[in-house]
């Protein structure tokens, strides 16, 4: 029997949960068909996230886009449907994404599988990045350059660990339901591929404790910079994130397995760690940086 | 001075048509191009590392390229060459700064102008004294103008370690600026 997968109304990291918890009972074969119809928004990492997901499936899964024609617009603008084509069978139409001119969608989608990506992010990114950070996130200068590193070191992630191609994409919004209206940006990066403790254990660095699960894996790699590689200058992507979001009062969270780990600003209210949560492969990151509040007041 | 032009390298070594080094294989292809340029000096030259071209560094650049060079060229002992770097701005410091502390290393950063200035891992102490061979052209351990004045014994270890670090070198039995004075 076809299981249908509802996605929220409202898609993003915290939601995207309801999603996995209902997949968690239908194997990787098994037919199911993830039903966007009712979806009216999605953050960057829900999109990035709903495209891992198809990855992980052994048996293509059919999927029904949003109906809400502005939904379903931006979906195609932001690229989703470029990739999710392949990865899907899309029942119905959707849109050719039509270039909008002036957009929020700093990145649209765009898979990383090889150093060569994260170049052509980088490069594709400062520019615009630059004046949303400057002029609409009333950031200092210096953020902008800081902003790059962050984003190459969350798609270099992919590349370094992963073992199969993820994506990422980066979106300016107005995010009303914490912060009032203010302005963010979002970075998504997310893959499927073998997670933080396989990839520890793969380089035989697993920490000398009692306890090893995704969560004390997610705390080894993110918190303390290990990584699974030897080699001293390594873990300092990682920690060169979190010292970015801290400096501009953002939010990192890291989804990996069955657990998650958040820098939490004092903005947002959720928890830092969160565990037991419904498997899912690979890693997802989301990094988001707010607007200045002295500039808003 | 032999000057190597890192954005000449990125194109060239990565064979990539941007101009900001990011990830580790790029910085791995661009380092040890840099080193093999580095291995043609003679004993004592020194070479000026221009990141004029480079527009940004990520932190896993910024660990192989800078952090990794530094580190086998302190390996090498005295017959190697000496390396100041030309070029740096805010968008490359960050970076720097952080691998920098990560190893504990500290490189020398000439300006445009001549001025010079020491970035990394250094004691406040290590720092007076190493602006003040820079000011002065050249210091024996002996020499007592230097503030803070710690002890003979404790100049002559900060200089020393200086040197051991490549942030110095020798001109005789004093210690020199390994670039031009202003």
């Amino acid at each position: 029997m076809t299981a249908v997968i509802a996605v929220p109304s409202s898609l993003d990291d915290l939601t995207f949960e309801s999603v996995l918890e209902q997949l968690a009972n239908h194997p990787a074969d098994a037919k199911v068909i993830v039903d966007a119809r009712h979806s009216t928004f999605a953050t960057p990492y829900g999109l990035t996230a709903l495209l891992t997901l198809a990855q992980t499936r052994g048996e293509k899964a059919e999927f029904l886009p949003p109906e809400n024609p502005d939904t379903v617009s931006y979906w195609a603008r932001a690229g989703f449907f470029r990739y999710a084509e392949e990865l899907f069978d899309v029942r119905g139409h959707v849109p050719r994404p039509r270039s909008s001119g002036e957009s929020d969608v700093l990145l649209e989608m765009t898979p990383v599988t090889k150093s060569d990506d994260v170049h052509g992010v980088v490069e594709r990114i400062q520019e615009r990045a630059a004046s949303i950070l400057l002029n609409k996130l009333h950031l200092e200068s210096r953020a902008t350059m800081g902003f790059a590193m962050t984003l190459s070191e969350a798609c270099q992630n992919i590349v370094e660990h992963a073992g199969r191609g993820g994506w990422v994409m980066v979106q300016a919004y107005n995010y009303r339901k914490r912060l009032g209206g203010r302005f963010v940006v979002v970075i998504a990066v997310c893959d499927a591929g073998v997670g933080f403790r396989s990839s520890l254990e793969s380089g035989q660095r697993r920490p000398l404790s009692d306890r090893w699960d995704d969560a004390v894996a997610l705390e080894a790699a993110v918190v303390n910079g290990v990584s699974r590689y030897g080699d001293p200058g390594r873990g300092q992507g990682l920690k060169g994130i979190r010292g970015y979001v801290h400096r501009w009062e953002g939010k990192f969270s890291v989804r990996s397995g069955t657990a998650r780990i958040a820098l939490i600003p004092s903005w947002e209210d959720d928890v830092p760690r969160r565990e037991n949560l419904a498997y899912f492969p690979g890693a997802q990151l989301q990094i988001t940086i707010p607007e200045k509040v002295s500039a808003v007041a | 001075m032999t000057r190597i032009d890192v954005g000449s390298v990125l194109r060239h070594s990565a064979n990539l048509p941007f101009s900001d080094l990011v990830t580790r294989p790029t910085g791995a292809a661009v380092r040890r191009c840099i080193q093999t340029e580095l291995a043609a000096l003679s004993e004592g030259d020194v070479a000026l590392l221009d990141f004029s071209q480079i527009g940004m560094m990520d932190y896993s650049c910024a660990d192989e390229v800078v952090a990794k060079l530094l580190i086998a060229l302190s390996g090498q002992g005295s017959h190697a060459g000496y390396i100041v770097f030309h070029g740096i701005t805010d968008a490359h410091l960050e970076a720097i700064e952080v691998v920098l502390d990560h190893h504990g290393l500290a490189l020398v950063v000439q300006f445009a102008d001549g001025g010079a200035r020491l970035v990394g891992a250094v004691t406040d102490e290590e720092r007076s004294i190493w602006e003040t061979v820079y000011a002065q052209g050249s210091a024996a351990a002996d020499d007592r103008t230097a503030e803070p004045a710690p002890n003979a014994a404790d100049r002559a270890r900060i200089l020393e370690s200086l040197l051991q670090r490549r942030l110095l070198r020798h001109n005789g039995v004093a210690y020199a600026p390994l670039g031009p004075v202003q």
